[in-house]
């Protein structure tokens, strides 16, 4: 089946299996590798995608569903004043380890700030529990979306 | 000379934060075949017969008989096959493959294979093992190790005693979940085997590589890629499945890749040893003068690590504290569960909680407070451990303890008994663990370090130790860059290739950071010296122990380990009165784990560890039933949340390690192992009970509760 949807500001179309998951379309056909496979079942939050600017685990929805959406993964996001704002924050916070969540977190981090720009750390914990982290201990990634927060003031509240 | 303690900015982070980071499973190839693992449907069975589906052109089917060398994958005791022979002896375990080009016709292919098996009486826990009425699993009682030490007169102490104390604690299973699934690429190419993976050991998995193939060393390459956390769950292991995707790819000449999903990750990879804890304490005078205490490990199917994980546990049973007559006994027993394995601690984590409630108990049965009791009984400086080692640098676990102590505000909250309508309680741990390598263990690895200054002046480190999230990518370049006097950013420090990097050992037990990090800083002042600009200088150095360890592996006496970190946690939990959930609210650490090579990385560490340390307390269940485990995926097995992770507060002591780099010693580890006991006291508080067993869950404590109330 011929699917179109929007991804990362282009029009793109795929011929596949609407019952396919998204995160494999991403990935395979199109080689987003920044959307990553880390359970598979919804819990992770490795694979998280926007969608319609909704925060989505791309490993739970079929292909077929984002027919005519907007799809928006890190790598569409990569250019944005946003993102740079959040990715040097990241790095002066110490909220990566293994890397493997960060992307994800990266993308729950950016759907709060649009939503709240100036979250309290109860808000911030609660958008990022569908995000799971092994290494951190959450702690310092939290300190990495306060500091993009307060950074970022202005972009927020566009 | 800068501040090596400084934070500066991850080196790995950018990549990783943009997505850009490959981690195995991102490399794609055309033509890459795919490998789907058929495993035992049985805990212990005889394989009587395999019906294979027919295969269309393109996919086959790899098993033992394609194994070119041996089918054992290379560890202490070389027991574990990669590839089931006639028995099989856990759920789960590897019997055949099946690659092919379409993932998804490779699943329907491997779940159309039809095994029959004939079963034989299964052993599942420490009890039956010990027992030993079934047919054994291994040897002829079902240990894979049973060892023994002594220090002064146990005997005599418990003659003398006043009162004796026996106390049998209970841990369970934990499982890494390290957020990068396990999973390799293999590839055969002009009589070569490469392999590309996550993993911790280049080198095991080379070695390993070379007794399945038989082919000389210089036929086997194996290439770490960007790994997403190990925690010890990607020591060992890897090799399992880095001779299965080689098989595929020697078989088939094409390019395999074999990643795990979560659920097999879940329910097929190593886990953390349950264990069984007997203390024996004899009591004069209010203090512990003798202890015996007798650890049990239900160790899974196959040997692996185990025998060292148990000397690790043995060697902590008596923890941070001097008991002047020890008795230990240790044995890893053989049950038909997935090999267990090494896990951040190795041991330590078990022993650690024992010993730690069981001073807990004491105390309270003596009318002491924990806290005095046990700083009472804390090592010195010059005093022997339990194995007879030497402690030669100074013990600083009184200033540790205060800084906690008024850090927390212990004993203000001591006094509290609910809050918030929850009953509120608060605990405190104190410990110790052993850097580097149990015992011999560095004595028989002879690591080696290079530096390449190269002719554009930059300098590469060629180790074999990885970056799995625990920063040597940074903190490494910043012990070399500093002895040399350059910038951090001359330094290159690429993922491992076994063609261009020497066996500095495997990255386990800290020793990337304390052994294998002071041997950098060794080398890095003879290229210092050597330094020629626009030449090419290498040096080289292999690893050797300080003279002064004697340690004699064979009676388990003298240093066990080179240098000690030490530590105290204290963690403050509220919980439901009537579900008894708990809830872990903050957590408070002070250690010594000698100079930190970046303070960011080090915090980092800290929450991280202790966070799975809390999780191993609590949250962490995963029961065994019916010869599989009843949690199978991350929905099932639960780990902490951002909602579930309390507030930490952190302070470092620093008493330096003279050979470690700028005087780091172990941290990774040390972390972890006195979060769950310093959770369980904390939970006892609340409660008003004493408790044996974590983790700690709300409907076993419901039932402790209305006992209580009877
Ligand atoms: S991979 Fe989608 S939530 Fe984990
Ligand atoms: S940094 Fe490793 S899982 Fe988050």
């Amino acid at each position: 089946m011929k699917i179109e949807f929007i991804l990362n500001g282009k029009k793109v179309e795929v011929n596949t299996d609407p019952a396919r998951r998204l995160l494999d379309v991403l990935r395979e056909d199109f080689g987003l590798i920044g959307v990553k496979e880390g359970c598979g079942e919804g819990e992770c939050g490795a694979c998280a995608v926007l969608i319609d600017g909704k925060i989505v685990h791309s490993c739970l929805v079929p292909v077929g569903n984002v027919k005519g959406k907007e799809v928006t993964t890190i790598e569409g996001l990569k250019d944005t004043e946003e993102y740079k704002v959040i990715h040097e924050s990241f790095l002066d916070a110490g909220s990566v380890q293994c890397g493997f969540c960060t992307p994800g977190f990266v993308m729950a981090t950016y759907a709060l700030l649009k939503e709240n720009p100036q979250p309290h750390e109860d808000d911030i914990r609660k958008a990022i529990s569908g995000n799971l982290c092994r290494c951190t201990g959450y702690s310092m990634i939290i300190d990495g979306v306060k500091l993009a927060a307060k950074r970022g003031e202005k972009l927020w509240k566009d | 000379m800068g501040d090596i303690s400084k934070p500066v900015r991850r080196f790995d982070a950018p990549e990783k934060i943009m997505g850009t980071a490959r981690y195995v499973d991102d490399y794609f190839e055309e033509e890459m075949l795919f490998v789907r693992i058929v495993r035992s449907t049985r805990p212990r069975a005889r394989i009587k017969s395999i019906k294979l589906p027919k295969l269309p052109s393109g996919y086959c089917v790899v098993d033992k008989n394609d194994v070119p060398g041996e089918n054992r994958i290379k560890m202490i005791f070389d027991d574990w096959p990669f590839f089931a022979e006639d028995v099989v002896n856990f759920y789960g375990e590897p019997i055949l493959a099946i690659a092919g080009p379409d993932r998804e016709k490779v699943y329907e292919l491997s779940n159309a294979v039809k095994i029959e098996y004939e079963d034989i009486p299964p052993i599942y826990t420490i009890e039956e093992s010990e027992e030993n009425k079934r047919p054994p699993i291994f040897g002829e009682n079902n240990l894979f190790a049973d060892y023994f030490y002594e220090k002064g007169d146990p005997d005599g102490a418990f003659r003398d005693a006043d009162q004796i104390v026996e106390e049998e604690f209970r841990t369970g299973f934990q499982e890494h979940i390290y957020l990068e699934p396990q999973g390799m690429i293999a590839k055969y190419e002009d009589g070569r085997i490469t392999v590309f993976g996550s993993m911790q050991c280049p080198y095991y998995v080379k070695n390993a590589l070379i007794k399945a193939f038989g082919f000389p060393e210089d036929r086997i390459r194996v290439v770490q890629t960007t790994t997403g956390g190990g925690f010890g769950g990607k020591e060992e292991y890897p090799s399992q499945i880095a001779g299965i995707a080689a098989f595929c790819a020697y078989k088939t000449g094409k390019t395999v890749k074999l990643v795990y999903d979560r659920a097999e990750d879940v329910e097929f990879t190593t886990k953390r040893h349950p264990s069984r804890i007997r203390i024996k304490g004899a009591i004069k005078d209010k203090r512990v003068v003798g202890i015996e205490v007798d650890i049990a490990l239900n160790a899974g199917a196959y040997a692996g690590l185990s025998s060292v994980v148990l000397q690790r546990a043995m060697f902590a049973a008596t923890g941070a504290y001097r008991i002047d007559n020890v008795r230990v006994l240790g044995k890893a027993f053989a049950t038909n569960i997935v090999p267990l394995g090494a896990f951040r601690g190795f041991g330590a984590p078990q022993a650690i909680f024992a010993i730690e409630t069981f001073m807990n108990h004491v105390a309270k049965k003596m009318g002491e407070d924990p806290v005095r009791f046990k700083l009472a009984h804390r090592y010195k400086k010059g005093d022997t451990t339990a194995t007879g080692g030497l402690l030669r640098s100074e013990v600083r676990l009184p200033e540790i303890t205060e800084k906690i102590i008024e850090m927390s505000e212990y004993y203000e909250k001591k006094k509290q008994k609910e809050k918030d309508g929850k009953l509120y309680g608060i605990g405190f741990s104190m410990f110790l663990h052993g850097c580097g390598f149990t015992g011999n263990g560095e004595e028989v690895l002879k690591s080696i370090a290079r530096l390449k200054k190269r002719k554009d002046d930059k300098v590469e480190i060629l180790i074999s130790n990885v970056e799995m999230g625990q920063g040597p990518q940074t903190t490494l370049r910043k012990v070399v860059a500093q002895v040399l006097g350059i910038p951090m950013e001359d330094v290159i420090y690429e993922n491992p290739d076994t063609d261009k990097v020497p066996d500095s050992g495997p990255t386990v037990a800290s020793r990337t950071a304390m052994i294998v990090g002071g041997l950098l800083y060794r080398v890095a002042k003879e290229l210092k010296e050597k330094w020629k600009e626009g030449e090419e200088v290498v040096v080289e150095k292999q690893y050797r122990h300080p003279e002064y360890i004697k340690w004699d592996q064979s009676t388990f006496k003298g240093d066990a380990y080179p240098e000690y970190s030490w530590g105290a946690n204290v963690i403050e939990v509220e919980v439901d009165p009537l579900t008894y959930e708990i809830e872990v609210k903050k957590a408070y650490a002070v250690f010594d784990l000698g100079t930190p090579l970046d303070k960011k990385i080090i915090e980092g560490q800290i929450h991280g560890g202790m966070l799975q340390g809390i999780g191993y307390a609590t949250l962490e269940v995963m029961e065994f039933e019916n010869g599989r485990f009843k949690q199978r995926t991350i929905t099932d097995y639960i780990i902490p949340t951002a909602m579930d992770a309390p507030l930490f507060e952190t302070d470092l002591v620093v008493e330096p390690y003279k050979n470690g780099p700028f005087g780091a010693k172990c941290a990774g580890e040390l972390t972890l192992v006195g979060a769950a006991p310093a959770v369980c006291a904390a939970v006892e508080d609340a409660l008003g009970i004493n408790l044996y067993e974590i983790p700690i869950r709300p409907e076993k404590l419901l039932v402790l509760m209305n006992k209580e109330d009877n």
